[in-house]
């Protein structure tokens, strides 16, 4: 489980947490929606432990990660796995490298050696077939499409099987079916991996199709948290402008009745 | 106060590298790499520049020299001025513009696609996985790069001085072992030695703190070469005086 309290964050002069609260569940799929620029990407990198706060807490199964750093961070941040914007694949090494990267780096916490080559090998393989790459093992990241590199990250995330998995914008930038296949490897990974899950994206599609829960992070805080259904619901100009966005012909409305212009 | 803050995170930097890097070693493959990039690599320019600057040196002292009945000089002009100050300082320029530049620019481009934030997340230490491999690859090849380029400046000297200027082979190198003492290869090897740590640390710490996409890589990679210069340039001066005046001190201690 994840608690997030009260959390402040300013860059320079722009203040983007203003006392942040959220509560993860364990094996939970949480969709945290909100605008560009709001900072949800800013929030999962709290939580991961790359970015400290102002102020706040955040406890990750009873640890304060905000307190940890070095090592006692590492030790946490083990039992997770982001998945970035930009894939954050390694440029230098190939895909199989890439995907093998976490098993070639740490130990087998089950018998405390090293990964041998043909373990790691077999995973990988897995790993690829899964997230439907098979194949692409000796190319280069720059080989790959978009969707490709974003499935290969999430092939890195799935090898080592993390307790959490944090979603940076996961379907940003690709066209309607390759974002869909990727709704549906983040569904199947829920499924056989059973991780706490949190996903930060502005694609109200992808958000309803992966939710169990889903949040609205606005001016700095975290407005709402409900099931899809009740979200839905809720009378709010931004929450109002998405159920159209789902249910309405864009032809027939505008942007500036409901959301006011920047 | 920015200046300030940034030599302090440099300092923490390269504390912590010292740290990661004593503490558990970085793969030996990765080390390897490094040891191939920084030095094999940089074996041509390197090679080409000492041989140049071995030219141009002989060349001069002999035209400075042969008229005031110093010819004989030549080779110890050539050999001191490589060993103690040309050679290492040379070496650095091209080693920074070679290698740091590229490290820094490699660094920054992973720093802006959020590759160092995903190694943070997989729990590898970005310093011990980027920076330590090119720290112990750069501080064990700058000494060896610049005794290549002494080498290749004092054999370059010798070229000019005996087939063009007819000088004999033993005038040029008979002097060298009376004038050119243990010190003066201290000098060159400390030199080295530090300008390597610049080299790699300013390197790195730019690339490391570069913000904004391609601009950023490239204004980083600028700063990186023109901080590392000026560092190698003034830390030459520094060490040159007080590796001197150390020198006299032992010598008028014990002589």
């Amino acid at each position: 489980m994840i608690i997030v309290k009260d959390v402040w964050k300013k860059f320079d002069d722009n203040e983007v947490l203003k006392g942040l609260s959220l509560n993860i569940e364990t094996s939970e799929t949480l969709v945290i929606l909100g605008r560009s620029g709001v900072g949800k990407s800013v929030l999962l990198k709290h939580i991961i432990g790359i970015t400290k706060p102002d102020s706040g807490s955040i406890d990750v199964d009873g640890q304060e990660v905000t307190l940890l750093s070095g090592e006692k961070l590492t030790n946490v941040t083990k039992n997770m796995g982001m998945l970035f914007q930009g894939a954050a694949l390694f440029d230098s090494l190939n895909i199989e490298e890439n995907v093998g990267f976490y098993l070639a780096q740490h130990k087998d916490p089950i018998t405390g050696h090293k990964h041998d080559k043909k373990d790691i090998k077999e995973r990988v393989d897995y790993a690829l077939e899964l997230v439907g790459l098979e194949g692409v093992q000796k190319k280069m990241p720059s080989d790959l499409s978009g969707g490709m590199k974003k499935r290969a990250a999430l092939a890195r995330l799935i090898v080592y099987r993390p307790q959490y998995l944090l979603y940076d914008e996961p379907t940003t930038g690709l066209d309607p079916i390759t974002a869909m296949q990727i709704n549906e490897l983040i569904v199947k990974t829920q499924k056989e991996l059973k991780p706490t899950s949190i996903v930060v994206t502005h694609d109200i599609i992808s958000a309803l199709y992966v939710a169990d829960r889903l949040a609205l992070h606005k001016d700095g805080k975290i407005a709402y948290v409900d099931t899809p259904d009740n979200f839905l619901k809720i009378d709010d100009p931004v929450i109002d402008f998405l159920r159209k966005t789902i249910t309405q012909d864009p032809r027939t409305f505008r942007q500036r009745d409901y959301v006011k212009s920047d | 106060m920015s200046y300030i803050n940034e030599v302090g995170k440099y300092s923490l930097l390269i504390w912590d590298v010292f740290v990661v890097t004593l503490k558990k070693p970085p793969q030996w493959s990765l080390v390897r790499e490094q040891l191939y990039n920084i030095g094999v690599l940089s074996l041509p320019v390197v090679a080409m520049t000492g041989f140049s600057t071995g030219l141009v040196l002989a060349a001069q002292s002999f035209f400075q020299l042969a008229d005031k009945g110093l010819a004989g000089a030549t080779g110890i002009m050539v050999a001191k001025a490589m060993l103690t100050e040309l050679g290492p300082v040379l070496t650095a320029f091209m080693v920074t513009g070679r290698v740091g530049a590229a490290m820094c620019a490699e660094l920054g481009t992973m720093q802006v696609t959020e590759q160092i934030d995903a190694l943070i997340t997989m729990a590898v230490t970005p310093h011990r996985y980027l920076i330590s491999p090119r720290f112990i690859a750069g501080i064990f090849m700058m000494p060896l790069l610049t005794a290549f380029s002494v080498f290749m400046g004092i054999f370059g000297g010798y070229l000019v001085a005996v087939y063009f200027f007819k000088m004999a082979p033993f005038s040029y190198f008979d002097p060298m072992p009376r004038y050119i003492k243990t010190f003066d290869f201290f000098i060159g090897f400390v030199k080295a030695l530090i300008f390597g740590i610049f080299i790699v640390t300013v390197s790195c710490y730019r690339g490391m703190i570069t913000k904004g996409g391609a601009e950023g890589v490239g204004r980083s990679t600028t700063n990186s070469v023109v901080i590392c210069y000026t560092c190698i340039l003034f830390s030459n001066f520094l060490i040159t005086l007080g590796l001197n005046i150390i020198r006299d001190q032992i010598e008028r201690l014990f002589i």
